[in-house]
């Protein structure tokens, strides 16, 4: 389980995450929604110690991110930022071995072969994993990278925003690929998220955070109503309930 | 078959530079000499020792630097480093006076500058980098602004000195390719080996380094001491490479360049010999080019630093086409 407690971060005088405890429940897809300058990637950066905090703590499994080895987090949680763009020209393959490094330090053995093997197959990169990155497409580069997240192999997997880029299709396939790794592979997967209806319609758990703070959360049923939307985003947003799933429609 | 292709260009470029090299470094030992081979060969060999440790120096300071920075237009060159080694120098003349240059042993005071080298180059490093994204062009001009107020930095105080502290400082400064400063090729020996093995028992975070920071700290690096440690070995590569031969703005971006282009992963047990290789074909093979077939001496530097300084030029419209 991922808990916070009294978390806060300061750019300047403004406070982009004030005061947030949260307990992420072990299990299932989390997702984190709200409207933009919520502080959300922050808070996900935070929890994943790319960010340092400025009071307040986070445990992951009771280990402290601030004082826990690296490479002990790294076995444990990872994390993919929305912007990944970088000056190393690697091959899809190259890139979803380095999933393996918190293990091997670089000394691929028979183990992680298997490991990058699986991850790759698990994206439908195969017919890919020869190419360099340079030479995908948006979604494609998107997938390789998430394809390293599942081969680092952690019970915590981080994602900020994985469905930018996306198309319809693919941003499905995304999240139904969490859904599996969540089943089969028993993965706890956190994610932020700006289109709420995927995150009705696939998440266990919604956390809705607005100003820095959590001002909702609860299940899907729970948050996606009329009046805890119209919190969030000041603005009327109507829900209809379709196949067991509620949708919001928020176009004028 | 594709995939085994991609693996063998690496490995077929590396043959590729070691072979040349190493002609190059047969050439230069025995190319247009006259009288006895027991004085040419010691003579030779001295310099060639030279131009190995500066071109081993300046392309793994420069693969390395770019790797931290994650930036291939930036080197430890062009961000003003060497200049900076020319302050240290003045500085520790003007305020200790010339005596400390004759009293203590060039090898305590290369020693001082290093360290004064290293101290300085974090800070740096640390401000510009460390905290929050700065636009490339940005920190272009903010290296060259550095290089200038150094340079003019160091020539106020040596203006200031008395000629006799004067003379002593620039008899330091007067290194070249083809008059390397031999007194401190045992110690730059010694201190490049150091460097290399620090180098290579963190030579596997390298290639993680340069998927970015949040990627490496996901991957479980230890950015900061990482980041740190590799720093401070390129600050002391810097300063061994200037105290050879001089401040060389180019040469760097040049065979780093090259090495990407060239071997197309950016693996670093393939980008790094590269580098190196191709350092050592263009000090040793354009030395020997110049010195024994056109019977020029200095153009050497001009000649790299005129290659460099395109290749830079290229980059940059690039990075700003993109």
């Amino acid at each position: 389980m991922i808990i916070t407690s009294g978390l806060k971060k300061y750019y300047g005088e403004t406070a982009v995450v004030d005061d947030v405890s949260i307990q992420l429940p072990a299990g299932g897809i989390t997702s984190i929604i709200g409207p933009n300058g919520a502080g959300k990637s922050t808070m996900l950066s935070i929890v994943s110690r790319l960010l340092g905090m400025d009071s307040g703590s986070v445990t992951i499994d009771g280990l402290d991110v601030s004082n826990t080895p690296s490479d002990v987090l790294a076995r444990r949680l990872s994390i993919l930022r929305q912007d990944n763009h970088m000056t190393a020209r690697l091959t899809v393959h190259d890139l979803v071995a380095f999933g393996r490094y918190p293990y091997s330090k670089g000394r691929l053995n028979i183990e992680d072969k298997a490991h990058i093997d699986q991850a790759i197959s698990y994206l439908n990169l195969d017919d890919l994993k020869n190419r360099f990155l340079d030479e995908l497409s948006g979604g494609q580069r998107q997938r390789a990278f998430v394809a390293m997240v599942i081969c680092q192999d952690t019970d915590y997997v981080l994602l900020d925003e994985p469905l930018n880029n996306l198309d319809m299709k693919h941003a499905m396939g995304m999240m139904k690929l969490m859904q599996k790794a969540c089943r089969e592979l028993g993965k706890t997967v956190v994610l932020v998220l700006h289109d709420i209806n995927f995150a009705s319609w696939y998440s266990n758990y919604i956390i809705a955070m607005k100003n820095g703070r959590v001002v909702r959360q609860g299940t899907p049923d729970e948050l996606i109503r009329p009046e805890a939307l119209k919190e969030i985003y000041d603005m009327d947003i109507n829900v209809h309930e379709i196949g067991g799933h509620r949708v919001s429609l928020f176009y004028d | 078959m594709l995939h085994k292709l991609r693996w063998s260009r690496p490995t077929l470029f590396l043959v590729l530079l070691a072979v040349l090299a190493l002609v190059s470094i047969v050439c230069f030992m025995t190319l247009g000499a006259r009288g006895n081979w027991s004085f040419v060969l010691p003579f030779r060999g001295r310099k060639l020792l030279g131009l190995l440790l500066v071109a081993y120096a300046v392309a793994v300071s420069t693969v390395l630097f770019q790797t931290v920075t994650n930036n291939r237009i930036l080197t430890p060159s062009i961000m003003g480093f060497d200049a900076l080694y020319i302050l240290v120098q003045t500085a520790i003349v003007f305020f200790l006076g010339p005596q400390m240059l004759v009293l203590i042993n060039p090898y305590a005071q290369f020693g001082m500058e290093v360290v004064l080298m290293m101290a300085f180059s974090w800070m740096l490093f640390r401000w510009l980098f460390l905290s929050g994204n700065r636009s490339l062009h940005l920190l272009v001009l903010v290296g060259i602004v550095f290089g200038i107020f150094f340079r003019s930095l160091s020539n106020f105080m040596q203006r200031l000195l008395d000629p006799n502290a004067f003379q002593v400082l620039q008899d330091s400064f007067f290194a070249s390719f083809s008059t390397i400063d031999p007194t401190l090729l045992g110690v730059a020996s010694a201190v490049v080996g150091c460097v290399t093995l620090v180098l290579w028992r963190m030579g596997h975070s390298f290639d993680v380094l340069a998927l970015g920071r949040d990627n490496a700290v996901n991957l479980g690096v230890e950015y900061k001491r990482t980041v740190v440690i590799i720093l401070a070995m390129v600050s002391v590569l810097v300063s061994v490479s200037t105290a050879l031969v001089g401040p060389i703005t180019f040469f760097g971006l040049l065979v780093a360049s090259l090495a990407h282009g060239l071997v197309g992963v950016s693996k670093h047990r393939y980008i790094l010999p590269a580098a190196s290789l191709l350092g050592v074909i263009a000090l040793v093979g354009g030395q020997t080019l110049f010195e024994r077939v056109f019977e020029f001496d200095t153009a050497l530097s001009i000649i790299v630093e005129f290659l460099g300084g395109l290749v830079f030029i290229i980059l940059i419209l690039r990075g700003a086409a993109r």
